[in-house]
């Protein structure tokens, strides 16, 4: 992928700090989150009035009327309203994923500029009416006499007027993710202790990366929540140890549930944005780049039948990625491994570890290896800042690209960053950013 | 928007109610765009070569000027110039013909007094120039129909037609002092230049704005930004978006910074310096109140005000000063005071000492600054209707409006235009001065 045309680069970021669900932001719509958080960014690298080439954006619990939620809230901005728009949607990758389409874009010279952003809102989540009750809606709205109306309407039973809530769970399993995630959890004899103490260690990074100013320019405060409201800077293994477990205690092969609210991510509401470019766009709009997207890979696993973990295809994802580009997994700088749980980011090292399932799920010769872990999630991830689904994307990509410039900065020397993200229905997307 | 006293009372019903019973009856106050930027005719008095250069100047500027009221109908401006009065028993001579004039005022209309400060040199001389004082607070008192009166004291030496002088005479006389009303401003130097583009007057130069996102701070840019200044909006990173919009709207750059964290002027020098920015100049606008009577008063609340209205204050500019090349060549500062500052008010011991102690700490910025051509100046509004007046107990608030000559409260840009005038390369010789913008607030001075 190195032959490309030419570099996308990222340019900068902004996002809104992630609330807890039911928090700050609710009541306020995924279109007025995606809005909030492209005005900062307008505003940060002075883009009144700008054209862009293309704005991609998606949320994941999207309502049926934000059908182009993406373009509806860049016409709520003050930037061009000839910017072009597409909505994308891949669950928790839909961040990642718009960041890989704008740069691909980018260096095809499809476009010069870009946007590549994502929101979510736990707190303002379709509810839905049951599928018998839209049948006998459509039905009587197509009915031809008041008569067959009647008829038609006269099919409701009471059952069918409950409201239907989003699933939470696989729709092919009926598990939940966090049930799913505790399965693989035990497979890979990922600890209590283990998990709480990278929970721990992200909300120590995160609140030191507040206080150091690192997110001043990339956090725009909103609604009187200027950090991420699910930080907490003065937690402790204590804290986190005397919570209760969630998931995997009604699974047999779990024997020792370990997934506590503490080590999983909370349902947020937020939204992030990334702005890329070329070099020369960049140049003639004086920025600086931070970074360049090098190349993406995406795979998916066949949970379904029990033959992979739900939250492991980014397992398979980056091996491809680093052979594509002739890497170790140690010649990476920076690695930030989106935290859905803790477990999952543990049972991803794991698994690179070991010799077995580099041979037979791989096919590889050898283990991929250890990380440094002190290049993990430098500036805090997920389990502290919270996980609104389509918004972690372009918070990890923005993030990432600021440390490898600043990285780049004080070393004089080229940085490289893995940026990898599992999602529902067994899929995974991930990323390779150097430092420009 | 008038508030709904004011509403009713301008109504029929409400205006043959309150005239009936002496009800307060506020007037319209124009503002800028509601009328020329100077009513005429323009009569201008006093007999000294002072009163005829200005009479010439403004005649040359294309205004209706006359030297008599003689059989005019109606008067838009009255110039006092009493500049070289000798003794109280000089006054009467220039000030009497004025009384035939006060019923003929125009709505809105504008006196303004220029006159000298009393120096401690001659006694007869000094109680001539103090009365001049006396007698245009107690003119203001009379004004009606959303006229205002203030003065200009110029010091000995300083001729008229300094350029302080005349922006001061402008700012007066427009519909931009609204809200400015029974005031004096001292020019005290010949420094400054010259207004050219008066459709622009800031074109060309850089202000920051603390406390930006929201009410007097959004009004204070917002009328910058129309008198063509650059903009660096600073706020508090919750009130990140709002301010990041307001930047938006005004093309202008965001700063998200908590002036009262540690390091927060370096911060900003580093940006400022990042993005290659030389402020022109600075409005300290960024304030907090925590109102409690001093029996209840906590270490909290008290520290808090403390900290963001004075102390951030003297800390943001010792570090804009240490940060080499961040300030142009004459820099403009104008902070934030209250008339709370001046004349103390019931449950705000907290508020009132940081208020007083920004009027002296302009004093003492101002002169550090002059050696650097800069000025350093205050502005102490009266009642403002902003949000955080908005929140006021209805009855206490509904009190503080007609306490006033002007019997209602002022708006955010009327506190805004009073930024404008000072900031402007013509206020160059205005330095540690306090300019009240409370409608003549019966409180204080």
């Amino acid at each position: 992928m190195n032959d490309s045309p030419r570099d996308a680069l990222i340019l900068g970021g902004n996002r809104i700090p992630f609330a807890r669900s039911g928090g700050p932001y609710a009541g306020i719509s995924n279109q007025d989150l995606l809005t909030a958080s492209l005005d900062g960014l307008v505003a940060r690298y002075g883009l009144q009035g700008e054209k862009l080439g293309e704005i991609a954006g998606g949320a994941v619990l999207k309502l049926a009327r934000d059908l182009n939620l993406t373009r509806e809230s860049a016409l709520s901005t003050p930037l061009d309203p000839r910017t072009p728009a597409i909505d994308m949607s891949k669950a928790c990758a839909t961040g990642l994923e718009t960041v890989v389409h704008i740069s691909n874009r980018i260096r095809l010279q499809q476009i010069d500029s870009g946007i590549a952003a994502g929101v979510d809102s736990a707190s303002d989540s379709p509810i839905e009416v049951t599928p018998a009750l839209r049948r006998i809606l459509h039905r009587a709205f197509a009915a031809k006499t008041p008569m067959q109306r009647l008829k038609a309407l006269s099919a409701i039973r009471p059952a069918d007027l409950a409201p239907v809530p989003p699933r939470n769970g696989e729709p092919r399993t009926g598990l939940s993710m966090g049930e799913h995630m505790a399965l693989t959890a035990a497979e890979w004899g990922i600890t209590r202790q283990a998990q709480d103490e990278l929970a721990l260690a992200s909300h120590q990074k995160l609140a030191a990366a507040y206080d150091d100013g690192f997110f001043d320019d990339l956090v725009t405060g909103y609604r009187g929540l200027a950090r991420d409201q699910n930080l907490r800077p003065d937690s402790t293994l204590e804290k986190l140890g005397g919570l209760k477990p969630v998931f995997g205690v009604k699974s047999p092969q779990v024997t020792e549930p370990s997934m506590t609210a503490g080590n999983s991510t909370p349902l947020s509401d937020g939204a992030s944005s990334v702005l890329l470019g070329s070099a020369e766009w960049a140049q003639q709009h004086g920025l600086t780049p931070l970074a360049r997207v090098v190349d993406a890979r995406t795979a998916a696993v066949d949970f379904a039948h029990g033959a992979e973990g739900l939250l492991m295809a980014p397992a398979y994802a980056v091996p491809e990625l680093l052979d594509a580009n002739g890497l170790e997994l140690q010649d990476l700088d920076l690695y930030e491994i989106h935290e859905a749980f803790a477990s999952t980011v543990l049972a991803h090292l794991a698994a690179w570890e070991s010799e077995e399932f580099c041979r037979d799920r791989l096919g590889r010769d050898r283990a991929l290896g250890q990380i440094d872990r002190s290049r993990l999630n430098v500036a805090g991830s997920s389990l502290a800042a919270g996980h609104p689904f389509a918004a972690t994307g372009g918070r990890l990509v923005a993030t990432l690209a600021k440390l490898l410039h600043q990285r780049a900065q004080e070393t004089g020397e080229v940085q490289r960053g893995l940026i990898s993200v599992c999602a529902a229905a067994g899929q995974g997307t991930v990323a390779l950013l150097e430092s420009v | 928007m008038a508030d709904a006293y004011t509403r009713f009372v301008r109504s029929a019903p409400g205006a043959l109610i309150a005239k009936r019973t002496g009800l307060p009856r506020p007037a319209f106050l124009p503002r800028r765009g509601d009328r020329p930027d100077v009513l005429g005719p323009v009569v201008v008095l006093g007999a000294s070569a002072g009163a005829d250069d200005i009479a010439h100047r403004l005649l040359e500027a294309g205004l209706d000027v006359r030297r008599r009221f003689d059989e005019l109908r109606s008067v838009g401006s009255v110039l006092v110039v009493l500049d070289e009065i000798a003794a109280p028993a000089d006054l009467g001579l220039t000030l009497l013909p004025m009384t035939s004039a006060m019923r003929r005022l125009a709505p809105g209309a504008r006196i303004v007094t220029i006159s000298r400060p009393a120096t401690g040199e001659d006694p007869a001389r000094d109680a001539a120039r103090g009365a001049v004082e006396g007698f245009l607070r107690s003119l203001a008192h009379e004004m009606r129909g959303g006229g205002t009166a203030n003065g200009i004291q110029v010091t000995d030496g300083v001729p008229l037609d300094a350029p302080g002088v005349t922006g001061a005479l402008r700012f007066l006389l427009s519909p931009r002092s609204a809200y400015v009303h029974g005031q004096f401003l001292t020019v005290s130097s010949a420094d400054g230049t010259a207004t050219e583009d008066r459709a622009a007057p800031l074109a060309g130069r850089t202000v920051l704005i603390t406390g930006a996102a929201r009410g007097i701070g959004a009004a204070i840019a917002r009328t910058l930004a129309a008198d063509g200044a650059r903009l660096v909006l600073l706020d508090v990173p919750a009130a990140g978006t709002d301010l990041a919009r307001l930047a938006n709207e005004l093309r202008a750059v965001p700063v998200q910074l908590d002036v009262t964290s540690s390091g927060a002027g370096k911060r900003l020098v580093a940006q400022l310096r990042e993005r290659g920015l030389v402020l022109d100049g600075i409005v300290l606008n960024a304030g907090i109140t925590r109102d409690k009577l001093f029996a209840n008063m906590s270490a909290d609340r008290w520290e808090s005000v403390l900290a963001v209205n004075t102390t951030s204050q003297i800390t943001m500019m010792q570090d804009l000063l240490a940060g080499e090349g961040v300030l142009g060549t004459q820099p403009r500062v104008v902070s934030l005071a209250s008339t709370s500052g001046i004349a103390g008010n019931r449950g705000q011991t907290n508020y009132g000492a940081s208020k007083a102690g920004i009027i002296a700490f302009v004093d003492a910025l101002a002169a550090r600054l002059e050696s650097h051509g800069g000025t350093a100046n205050a502005i102490a509004p009266g009642f403002i209707e902003t949000e955080m007046t908005a929140k006021m107990p209805a009855l206490t608030r509904e009190v503080a409006r007609r306490v006033s000559s002007l019997q209602q409260g002022g708006l955010p840009v009327d506190v805004a235009e009073a930024a404008a005038f000072l900031l402007s390369a013509e206020a160059g010789g205005i330095r540690g001065e306090t300019l009240r913008v409370c409608g003549q607030n019966i409180v204080g001075k």
